[in-house]
């Protein structure tokens, strides 16, 4: 049988963090009562107009520069029109003509294997950025025969990050989305949770034969988790190889992820073939950034977005960070990725190493080997852990000192999990567990067990 | 009594003075209103909360600290404009009892000053037409109807006929401010100018009626209908009035993000003599088909007052005048379309009972709030927005109004200061025969010399010139340059002292004339 070329594209709703919304002044706030934090304008009351929030566009520039992307100096505004009952003004305000920022690219990691022990760096171009209105949420209640609508989510700001089907696999497409989220979190553009919808995942699943053109592309979507991202998308590949071996043809379909069943299911088909009829949003003036360059002398800073100046003050993305990990620890690059994509292990670590004299080379086995796996073991984040690095730190440095053996440093870190209270050295000497460095004293507990087991002794001598 | 200029007027002196209080001419009013209710002018009177402010106003004048000018003033609102508490309705089944929980910018600025507002005022449905005839609360009468001028002139056919089935119509769709204005029973009204919709009514009803820049005054509020060319417009009973009413209006809202940044200085107009300096441009596409003879004659004799008293009066072309009319079709219906969607029944206004799907109850909804008028419209509109449509309409339409607008640019650009054109094709024409044709062909017909200006965005102003054959107003318009209104009413104020246009001779304004209204030419506040 031929080989199949699968093609995996993403498009990402990204939440801005920020106050307020898009185009109105209600809060964004997440799980606030119903219709709790609707504006006029979000309940789409006549004669109301959008005001862009300058705090959106600055989170969208943060993510272009991040991603590589090149930031439009002028974006326009359009209208997308379409009923339901969440978009109460019949149409979502987006970017349809000329986005914000285009062209950029997103570096990510994979492991060759599964121990971590081969990095792998793939790219995926970054097609577009666009600023774009969420929808309020529907509440089906079949009992009742009845839709609840929910607005607080109307209006909120969103990214949409579109990355081009340069991906192959479920796997793929997990570590690039994982990579963006680290970024977005890391730039404070968006909190990029996926259990609270702050990052969504649609995948665009298509499978050829090499040399043949682009298959027809499924759309999937109801993506939950990026664990789940990677299942639904291997699934997709495969259901599409099977049903095309089996010499059926492929829709060009909406499906949604069943996670309980592991599969895509086509979606009720919600809107059909859909004609947006995208006009310009005439209440908006073009978005008109500026660079240093461009920007007029006597503007007045609070009334401008200056790209430059948002560019001099982006923190270290993940790639920076994880670099400068292996440059200053000597950790390995596998290393540095597990340490950032645990909240607040990177931290953990160097407040351990600040604290011993034990070579980061060394410290770097506790964290990812003992302090983590006990961790998932029990579902605790770094911020829970009953071991504080102050402790850990305590512990390691028995161990550096000799004063323990590292078979009793793993018992001492057991008791320790305990979270007691009790100090490391207290542990160790309850259980006496301490290394005895005196040579006579060792000299004579030998000794003694030879003298007690006189017969084994003998038989060892004859061989 | 004579007055010096500036900014207080004659009501406002007269307030001011004490010879009148802000209750009294509020009283005067709501009973001048109810006794032209025929007119159909208002849709709703809020007699109340007027008293209520009117109130207030006479404290603050007792105080000796009037807000400003306008403190006291009666005023009437187009009722396509947010007030808060008060109904808005559009004239329109969907918004039938809806009340907003916010006042519109324009009208927020008018109560500011303690303006008292009387009432929310008659229109086209949603706006969309040029007669003030297709809302669900029936037409406007134009007060003119019912003037002994008009009387004398009309020719009774029978002496069975009604006298009244002759009554012409205001014009739109701010008809009922228009009209409003034009009877007395308010001393400037807001309006909204689309296409032509206030500078129309207002050359049928015999006002003042100033279109605005675009992005001068916040459309925060007023409920649109295109956004990228709607304004709120001014009626009042002279050009003074206006300047006072566009200097407590103008400004930069952050609500609305199209509104101009710079600073609004309000201005007094100047008692312009020496007309010299200014040069007067004629389009002689403005020679439309369909144009009456007397206003064509109107329009010659106007340019003539301009050239005798010195100024330069040119003949200028527009060429892509001839295009307008399609041009704003499609980009009017497009932005309609876009802009009725939100009226699905769910969170405001008329909510159909059919709810056998959120479908049907949409459709159900919208087909029973909606008059033909707008349906219609959404249609043409959701059409050219089409994908396959897109292109080949609204793109090119908005090339299209390019070219026009640069036309206006070139223009001034050569040294023109003002444009001077007809209004309207005609005097007002009788509702019997206006309701002959639909709305659709009328409009096409009717706003072909105003729509240009909002295409381009440019200032425009009616002035009341002279009364038809038949005794009915007629008005001549004046086009300025962006953000030029200054000039534009300079101008147009020394046109209105050259003409004097004779007042309205109506019965019920007679009952109630005494005191303020007296020894005046035009009962103005100014």
């Amino acid at each position: 049988l031929a080989p199949w070329v699968p093609v995996v594209g993403l498009e990402i709703h990204a939440q801005i963090s920020s106050n307020s919304k898009l185009f109105s002044g209600s809060q964004v706030q997440f799980a606030a009562p119903p219709n709790s934090l609707v504006s006029f304008f979000d309940a789409s009351l006549p004669g109301t107009l959008p005001v862009l929030n300058r705090r959106c566009v600055e989170a969208a520039v943060m993510t272009g520069l991040a991603l590589n992307c090149s930031i439009n100096k002028k974006s326009l505004f359009d209208r997308k029109h379409y009923f339901y009952a969440d978009l109460p003004a019949g149409y979502q305000i987006t970017q349809q003509r000329v986005p914000i920022a285009v062209n950029g690219r997103l570096s990510y990691s994979l492991c060759i294997d599964n121990k971590m022990s081969q990095m792998v760096t793939k790219t995926v171009r970054i097609k577009q950025i666009q600023l774009e209105q969420d929808s309020g949420k529907s509440l089906h209640d079949d009992t009742r025969s009845q839709t609840l609508v929910d607005l607080n989510r109307a209006g909120v700001g969103l990214m949409e990050v579109v990355m081009e089907p340069d991906m192959c696999c479920g796997e793929e497409a997990a570590a690039a989305v994982r990579e963006l989220q680290l970024i977005l979190q890391t730039l404070g553009s968006s909190q990029a949770v996926m259990a609270e919808g702050k990052l969504r995942v649609d995948a665009n699943v298509s499978v050829h034969h090499p040399g043949e053109p682009y298959g027809v592309r499924t759309e999937v979507k109801n993506i939950n988790s990026i664990r789940f991202l990677a299942k639904a998308v291997d699934y997709e590949i495969q259901r599409q190889i099977e049903e095309l071996e089996n010499g059926g043809t492929i829709l060009n379909e909406t499906r949604a992820f069943d996670s309980k069943l592991g599969c895509t299911v086509p979606m009720r088909d919600k809107e059909g073939k859909q004609d947006y009829r995208f006009m310009p949003e005439p209440n908006l003036p073009p978005l008109i950034l500026y660079d240093a360059k461009s920007l007029p002398a006597n503007m007045n800073h609070q009334q401008v977005v200056n790209i430059d100046w948002i560019h001099e003050r982006l923190p270290d993305l993940p790639s920076v960070k994880r670099a400068k990990l292996v440059e200053q620890y000597g950790i390995l690059p596998e290393h540095s990725f597990t340490l950032l994509n645990e909240d607040g292990l990177t931290e953990f670590f160097e407040n351990v190493v600040k604290q011993t004299q034990m070579k980061p080379k060394k410290v770097i086995g506790w964290i990812l080997n003992d302090l983590l796996s006990y961790l998932k073991q029990h579902s605790l984040t770094v911020k829970e852990s009953p071991v504080s690095p102050f402790l850990l730190a305590d512990l390691l440095n028995l161990l550096e000192k000799k004063e323990i053996s590292s078979t009793a440093a793993k018992q001492v870190l057991a008791e320790l999990w305990k979270g007691e209270g009790k100090a490391p050295l207290e542990i160790v000497k309850e259980k006496e567990l301490e290394l005895i460095q005196d040579q006579k004293e060792l000299e004579q507990i030998c000794q003694a067990v030879i003298d007690g087991q006189e017969n084994e002794v003998i038989m060892m001598v004859l061989g | 009594a004579a007055w010096k200029g500036g900014l207080r007027f004659q009501v406002s002196a007269a307030l001011k003075e004490g010879r009148v209080t802000p209750t009294e001419l509020c009283q005067r009013c709501l009973s001048l209103i109810k006794s032209t209710k025929f007119l159909n002018a208002y849709i709703t009177v809020a007699e109340e909360t007027a008293l209520k402010q009117a109130e207030e106003s006479e404290k603050r004048y007792r105080r000796g600290q009037p807000l400003g000018v306008l403190d006291g003033i009666p005023i009437a609102v187009k009722d396509n404009f947010n007030t808060a508490g008060i109904e808005t309705t559009c004239a329109s089944n969907m918004l039938k009892g809806y009340v907003s929980p916010y006042n519109a910018t324009v009208v927020q600025k008018l109560l500011d000053q303690g303006a008292v507002l009387l009432g929310k005022t008659n229109l086209d449905e949603f706006a969309m037409g040029s007669g003030s005839t297709d809302g669900v609360f029936g037409p406007v009468r134009n007060p003119w109807s019912y003037s002994r001028q008009y009387k004398e002139k009309s020719v009774p056919k029978s002496h069975s006929e009604d006298k009244d089935a002759n009554w012409v119509i205001t014009g739109g769709s701010s008809g009922g401010s228009a009209a409003a204005v034009s009877s007395f029973t308010c001393f400037a009204a807001l309006g909204s100018d689309t296409g032509g919709s206030t500078r129309n009514p207002a050359a049928h009803c015999g006002v003042v009626g100033l279109k605005p820049t675009y992005g001068l005054i916040s459309r925060h509020g007023l409920i649109p209908l295109v956004n990228s060319m709607d304004v709120p417009g001014i009626l009042t009973r002279c050009v003074d009035d206006a300047a006072v009413v566009l200097g407590s209006l103008a400004g930069h809202d952050p609500k609305d993000s199209t509104t101009i940044q710079d600073n609004f200085n309000p201005f007094e107009l100047p008692n312009l003599t020496d007309i010299s300096k200014f040069s007067i441009g004629i389009p002689k596409e403005y020679h439309a088909p369909g144009l009456s003879s007397e206003i064509l004659a109107l329009w010659s004799k106007a340019a003539d007052l301009f050239k005798n008293a010195g100024a330069k009066v040119n003949e200028v072309s527009l060429p892509h005048t001839r295009y307008s009319i399609v041009c704003y079709h499609v980009l009017c219906t497009a932005e309609v379309a876009s802009n009725m969607a939100r009226f699905d029944g769910l969170e405001y206004g008329h909510r159909s009972d059919m709810n056998k799907s959120t479908e049907s109850m949409y459709a159900a909804t919208r087909r029973e709030g909606f008059n033909d008028v707008v349906r219609g419209r959404i249609l043409s509109g959701n059409y050219f927005l089409l994908k396959q449509n897109y292109e080949n309409y609204f793109i090119k339409a908005q090339k299209v109004r390019r070219l026009i607008a640069n036309d206006f640019v070139k223009v001034f650009r050569s040294g023109v200061d003002i444009l001077l054109t007809p209004t309207t094709l005609s005097d007002a024409v009788p509702y019997m025969e206006f309701i002959k044709e639909d709305n659709r062909t009328r409009s096409t017909q009717d706003d072909i010399l105003t729509q240009a200006a909002n295409m381009a965005g440019l200032p425009a102003i009616n002035v009341p010139t002279a009364l038809s054959e038949r005794g009915l107003p007629v008005g001549l318009q004046f086009i300025g340059r962006s953000f030029q209104e200054k000039q534009l009413l300079t101008v147009a104020k020394w046109f209105e002292k050259q003409i004097k246009f004779p007042m309205i001779q109506l019965e019920e304004v007679k009952r109630h004339d005494h005191g303020v209204f007296q020894h005046q030419k035009s009962a103005s506040f100014s």
